[in-house]
């Protein structure tokens, strides 16, 4: 391409790849912007922060943010209960996934077109949010951690881009190998696929993991027992809801520290943003191609 | 190296079924023999077959009570039939306008606004020769997608704030009045769409992306020659190249066309913005689960369900008579 594009460069592809690379340019800054203010407002001068004052770079340099949130029992057992959270959903989701997957995608299971249906017909027709809700009172998931780990730990669209992965990488004739050598149908999996299968377990091990870290409704509908709540049920009633870090839990509050966090209440909500991303953050540049892989496959069957 | 070559783009992409006509012809016990010898494979699916039945089929079987009057102690089966009861209380209810005006409007701006930027944001990065750039581009419009809703939304808040939000410091710069976009139902619309459109504009250019990728360089190549421009040649090959894609996308957008987003709006919520912000989905989560009236809330859950199937059908019907992609 880059060959073709230099013979024929004409007056008006180089006016396109001005305005391309322009307006390509402002959409980086756009996106780039709003998390670079997070960043550097989360270490700044409350009050310069407040005042507008803080624009390109940190002003006032400050970590008591974070130094308060590193007492905050409720923040820190939040993210406890979030990694559990993720651990649980994650482990489960996988090896569902990977293994009906697997199923789904070898051609002597008879009726996979039907089962095929059966979990496709649910991404696009579901019994909704009262239905459920009354399935997770009946099966006496209320309140435990069960009811936001395994609802949403499997999902169809995950399923389809497991199943994809396994007709187009594992071929026929490995199958057939392996049987005249008398492999099982257990063992070649155990022992062939899943070997082969490292990258599609990354991606599935990473979309469920981000969006168990990421989900709040679950937890907000089924958790009554503020112990177990996860974080981002933490986040929501300090960042949105607006309530002072220390007035999260009932109980007996120290006055100074209500009076501390009054002054450093938005500091706080910039810290909080970083603290809680930061799993996401420190993983994401390592494992983005990982995610985009994932939406490739996904996309192979639309 | 003619225009014929686009063709084989447009048939990968559609699924094809030759195992169905195969099963048909077998006659039963033959079936049943090779049932057995994969018992494995169905050992495999069980669980997660098991996991679809109780958690996506059972719920679907409780929308019975749409159509009854739930009593906890009876449960959804012994609770007494009222028909459509629900639904016309809910049709008549003075909310009802208000509701289906609110999704209709929050989704219908989302697919004129955020539905097409995704699509040229990803026909503009494919003629970009420099890969760092590139790139860079790439890993940063990606990472918004990952921020949860909460975040989000607490973002949203800390920068629209009208006394220390740095959109209204902006404003301010230039000598404007500071806005209280959340609190004003006026907003409401644009700041969800807005910020929908900052999150995902990125991610969801991955598929379009990776469609243009199989487009034939040989088709850019005649067209070189023939002395089209960069511009043409995105508007005639390119764009027509993922065609296939955007049809396969528009339509299942349309498939949760007055679902979406109820979890952001949830939280956008507050007294001053209800009036604009409250939609079907967050009206279902107030009746049903805050005030516990769960066979009237099933009944406009159900409702906003079907809204969403037929339009998926009809959609997919449409795209099938352009002769165009279709899901099924």
């Amino acid at each position: 391409m880059t060959n073709l594009a230099r013979v024929a460069r004409t007056k008006n592809d180089k006016l396109f790849d001005f305005f391309n690379y322009g307006i390509l340019t402002i959409i980086l800054l756009i996106v780039l912007y709003p998390l670079y203010l997070i960043i550097i407002s989360s270490i700044s001068d409350p009050l310069a922060v407040t005042a507008g004052k803080v624009v390109f770079w940190p002003k006032g340099f400050t970590l008591k943010g974070y130094e308060i949130l590193l007492e905050n029992k409720d923040v820190w057992r939040g993210y406890r209960n979030s990694l559990l959270y993720v651990v649980l959903s994650v482990a489960i989701g996988v090896s569902l996934t990977i293994s009906a997957g697997y199923a789904l995608s070898r051609k002597e299971l008879v009726g996979r077109n039907f089962f095929m249906f059966a979990i496709v017909f649910t991404m696009f027709f579901s019994g909704g949010l009262i239905p459920s809700y009354l399935l997770i009172q009946q099966l006496h998931m209320m309140n435990t951690i069960w009811a936001v780990v395994i609802p949403s730990a499997v999902s169809a669209y995950n399923l389809i881009v497991t199943r994809t992965f396994f007709q187009t990488s594992i071929p026929d004739e490995l199958l057939e190998a392996a049987k005249i050598d008398g492999c099982s149908t257990t063992r070649f999996f155990f022992s062939i696929v899943l070997p082969l299968s490292m990258p599609i377990i990354a991606v599935m091990a990473l979309f469920t993991a981000v969006g168990e870290w990421n989900s709040y409704f679950p937890a907000l509908i089924y958790l009554q027992d503020q112990a177990l709540y996860p974080l981002q049920l933490i986040l929501r009633s300090i960042l949105v809801a607006s309530r002072d870090a220390a007035q999260v839990t009932d109980g007996a509050i120290d006055p100074d520290v209500i009076a501390e966090q009054q002054q450093y209440k938005e500091l706080i909500k910039y810290s909080l943003i970083i603290v809680s991303s930061i799993p996401v953050l420190i993983l994401y540049p390592f494992l983005q191609r990982y995610f985009v892989k994932g939406v490739m496959i996904g996309s192979i069957k639309g | 190296m003619n225009l014929e070559k686009a063709q084989p783009v447009q048939e990968i992409q559609t699924p094809s079924h030759p195992e169905i006509k195969a099963h048909t012809k077998r006659n039963p016990l033959a079936i049943f023999k090779k049932m057995g010898k994969s018992w494995e494979l169905y050992l495999f699916l069980l669980p997660t077959l098991l996991y679809f039945v109780i958690f996506k089929y059972v719920p679907m079987y409780g929308l019975q009570i749409a159509f009854k009057d739930f009593i906890a102690v009876d449960g959804i089966w012994g609770s007494p039939w009222v028909g459509f009861d629900h639904f016309q209380r809910f049709f008549q209810s003075y909310k009802f306008w208000d509701l289906l005006k609110n999704s209709l409007l929050i989704n219908t701006y989302q697919l004129i606004f955020a539905f097409p930027l995704p699509i040229i944001f990803a026909l503009m990065l494919n003629q970009v020769t420099h890969t760092r750039f590139k790139k860079l581009v790439q890993t940063v419009t990606y990472a918004p997608h990952f921020i949860s809703v909460v975040v989000l939304v607490g973002m949203i808040l800390l920068f629209l704030s009208p006394s220390s939000g740095f959109v209204n410091n902006f404003i301010q710069l230039f000598g404007g009045e500071p806005i209280y976009f959340m609190g004003s139902e006026s907003w409401f619309k644009s700041v969800y769409v807005g910020s929908e459109i900052w999150q995902t504009t990125g991610w969801s250019a991955i598929i379009y992306i990776a469609a243009l990728t199989s487009i034939d360089p040989n088709l850019h190549e005649a067209a070189i020659v023939d002395g089209a421009s960069k511009f043409q040649r995105v508007l005639h090959i390119d764009l027509p190249g993922i065609m296939p894609v955007i049809m396969i996308m528009w339509i299942l957008q349309i498939g949760h066309f007055v679902t979406l987003g109820y979890q952001k709006i949830l939280l956008m919520q507050n007294d001053l913005n209800i009036g604009s912000s409250e939609v079907i989905q967050t009206y279902v989560y107030k009746s049903g689960i805050l005030n516990s009236q769960f066979s009237y809330a099933a009944a406009i859950g159900l409702f906003e369900n079907a809204i969403n199937f037929i339009l998926l059908i009809m959609m997919n019907q449409f795209a099938k008579k352009m002769k165009q992609q279709s899901l099924f």
